[in-house]
């Protein structure tokens, strides 16, 4: 199994209170699923993500990626499992204003230690996969919001994760570049990659093989 | 990640913040350029007073009314003090430790002339034959003035090159008549050139026969008078230490002036050290001044330049917080920002060193200095500017690395 949970919470203090953003969720996805989070606002998504993709730690419960129980790891294994084994999609892009598209992609291999020539071609491939080889290099500021994703994408399959994350990747577009960005993630998977993404649009959300419904930090399905 | 493209990352800085890396790094530059120019020019003086120095000749006595010195000095006591007469200097000559005196006296005279041809301002000096071995002269051509020019008052002299120079551009001045303020005077050798010190001609010189001095340059009573008292340079013997013969002089004139066990000295004995103390004690305030000046606007440019990393940090939150998503470790984050401060300093510096140079070079044009910022200089200024880099770049490039990824990545 690629991603275990075991009965993992997360609770946030806001001041004095204490806001129970996860409430015991345990769940299994295994290796080229293609999965959708649901739920409505507030109920945990982004925060399950986070937990996911190892930049937050549970307050409680157990994580295991790949079968390496993630509470074991240290700060520079937990950077190295981000870096080599997941890839972050987010609904705000975040690429780097003053880098152009290609060096944009080139970040994750950059941490990765690869070398100049091999990153660069590795980049062009991945933003030809992505249809925007023409634009290379250009800088953010000269990208539309679906160009830019596509951009953020590209960067996300850079060292070849084993699982991409994209939160609400969507939810900056409007619908018919939000079909277009489905579509890439649609024909990712198609190939084998193992991508789970949170979505509020129910058609979005009918791309995906599996759905996962979240309310109150359950699961509910 | 590599360290070129951690320097690159670094650089970034340079291209889209240039006023304000440039503002930060003025305490940086100003600090190093201060060391840079004032260790230059202190290094040219320190040739050229060495230079001098040495040529006062290492073993040679200077007893005059008052001691080369710094501080204030107390004019009423030193005008009461008797003047030094050729009987003293006679005196000293004879003691055992000594092996030869030259008494002199000297003066500025107003302008040397020959037909049309005038030299103004010249260093007019009395003395004796024992003047060319004490005083450090070479004649060049001719001959020094003698024992018989001084015994019969003879109105001769011996001039140096700059005079050579302007009077006589085509002839040899041997056996010309100069007129020095209105005397004739005969012209019977030249010095060899000395060069010049601090773009002062030390060539512009006369010297005559102590008696004829007397009789013709002599000045008025008063406070000239004083500074143109008879001084006395003389030699100790060969294989006497210098420490004796000085004790044997302050004895005999101390004898000859009748003075008490208990009463100070009303004279004063200097040599080669005494003057190279001076000039050491007034180098050192310069130095402790740069080392002030650079101390301080170092650490006002340390301050400068973790204040803007401290802004960088927090206008790059995201950033960070991004870079962490993306795989970054800790300590890639926190050299990212390490290495801005410290190439910021390090940029600083280099200009400061590059403006130090430059000014010393200027100086050294305007004041004929041969200043020199040695090697060590460079080194220090540069890696002093590294370490402020490092000092105040630690702590905002060590919060930056401390930022937890999630609450960077929703920082507005
Ligand atoms: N840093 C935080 N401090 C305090 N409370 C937090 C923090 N982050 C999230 N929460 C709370 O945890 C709960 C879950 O938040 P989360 O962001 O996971 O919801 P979500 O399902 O992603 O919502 P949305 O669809 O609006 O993005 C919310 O009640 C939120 O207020
Ligand atoms: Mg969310």
């Amino acid at each position: 199994m690629l991603i275990r949970t075991d009965n993992i919470t997360k609770t946030y203090m806001a001041g004095t209170v204490a806001v129970v953003a996860l409430d015991g969720v345990t769940v299994d996805i295994g290796k080229g699923e293609y999965v959708a989070l649901m739920g409505p606002s507030g109920s945990g998504k982004s925060t399950l993500m986070h937990l996911l993709g190892c930049l937050d730690t549970p307050t409680s419960g157990r994580y295991w990626f790949n079968d390496r129980d993630i509470s074991t790891l240290d700060d520079i294994e937990l950077a190295h499992l981000r870096n080599r084994e997941i890839g972050f999609v987010f609904q705000s892009f975040n690429l780097l204003p003053r880098l152009s598209a290609r060096a944009n992609v080139q970040l994750p291999m950059l941490y990765a230690g690869m070398p100049v020539r091999e990153r660069q071609a590795r980049a062009a491939e991945l933003l030809e996969m992505v249809g925007l080889k023409d634009r290379m290099t250009h800088n953010p500021n000269e990208l539309s919001g679906g160009e830019m994703q596509r951009v953020a994408i590209a960067r996300a399959f850079a060292n070849r994760p084993s699982v991409v994350l994209a939160d609400e990747p969507t939810g900056n577009l409007d619908s018919k570049t939000g079909v277009e960005i489905m579509r890439i993630f649609g024909s990712l998977a198609e190939k084998g990659n193992t991508i789970i993404l949170v979505t509020h649009d129910q058609a979005v959300a009918g791309h995906a093989r599996r759905i996962i419904h979240l309310a109150d930090g359950k699961i509910v399905t | 990640m590599r360290l070129v493209e951690l320097l690159r990352l670094s650089l970034e800085t340079f291209r889209t913040h240039r006023m304000r890396s440039f503002l930060t790094a003025l305490g940086i530059i100003i600090g190093v350029m201060t060391v840079i120019a004032i260790v230059s020019l202190i290094q040219g003086m320190n040739y050229e007073v060495e230079k001098q120095i040495s040529s006062l000749g290492s073993n040679t006595i200077f007893i005059q009314k008052f001691a080369f010195g710094m501080g204030r000095l107390d004019w009423d006591e030193i005008n009461k003090r008797p003047n030094f007469t050729m009987d003293d200097a006679l005196a000293i000559s004879q003691l055992p430790t000594i092996e030869k005196v030259a008494p002199s006296r000297s003066r500025s005279i107003g302008k040397v002339t020959w037909r049309s041809n005038k030299v103004t301002n010249v260093d007019m000096s009395g003395s004796t034959p024992a003047l060319a071995e004490v005083g450090n002269y070479t004649v060049e051509t001719g001959r020094f003035i003698n024992s018989d020019d001084s015994l019969r008052r003879n109105q001769v002299c011996v001039i140096g090159g700059y005079i050579v120079d302007n009077l006589f551009p085509y002839e040899t001045p041997l056996g010309k008549r100069l007129v020095l303020d209105g005397k004739s005077y005969l012209v019977v050798g030249v010095l060899a050139r000395k060069g010049s010190f601090l773009g002062q001609s030390q060539d512009n010189v006369v010297v005559v026969p102590i008696t004829s001095f007397e009789k013709d340059f002599a000045p008025g009573r008063g406070f000239g008078e004083l500074m143109y008292s008879i001084a006395v340079a003389a030699m100790p013997k060969k294989g006497v230490p210098i420490e004796k013969a000085i004790d044997d002089v302050r004895e005999l004139m101390r004898r000859r002036h009748k003075l008490g066990y208990d009463k100070p000295d009303d004279f004063g004995i200097s040599t080669q050290d005494t003057i190279r103390d001076i000039y050491r004690n007034i180098t050192r305030v310069a130095y402790i001044v740069m080392i002030a000046v650079a101390a301080i606007s170092l650490l006002v440019g340390g301050i400068g330049i973790m204040n803007i990393m401290l802004v960088a940090v927090a206008e790059r939150t995201r950033e960070i917080g991004l870079r962490k998503a993306l795989g970054a470790t800790n300590q890639d984050v926190l050299w990212q920002f390490l290495l801005e401060a410290v190439m910021l300093s390090l940029v600083g510096g280099a200009i400061g060193v590059a403006l130090g140079l430059g000014i010393a070079k200027v100086v050294e044009l305007a004041a004929h200095l041969k200043a020199a910022a040695p090697l060590w200089t460079i080194l220090v200024g540069v890696g002093f500017s590294a370490g402020v880099g490092i000092f105040f770049g630690i702590y905002p490039a060590s919060r930056a690395a401390r930022l937890n990824p999630i609450q960077a990545l929703r920082y507005e």
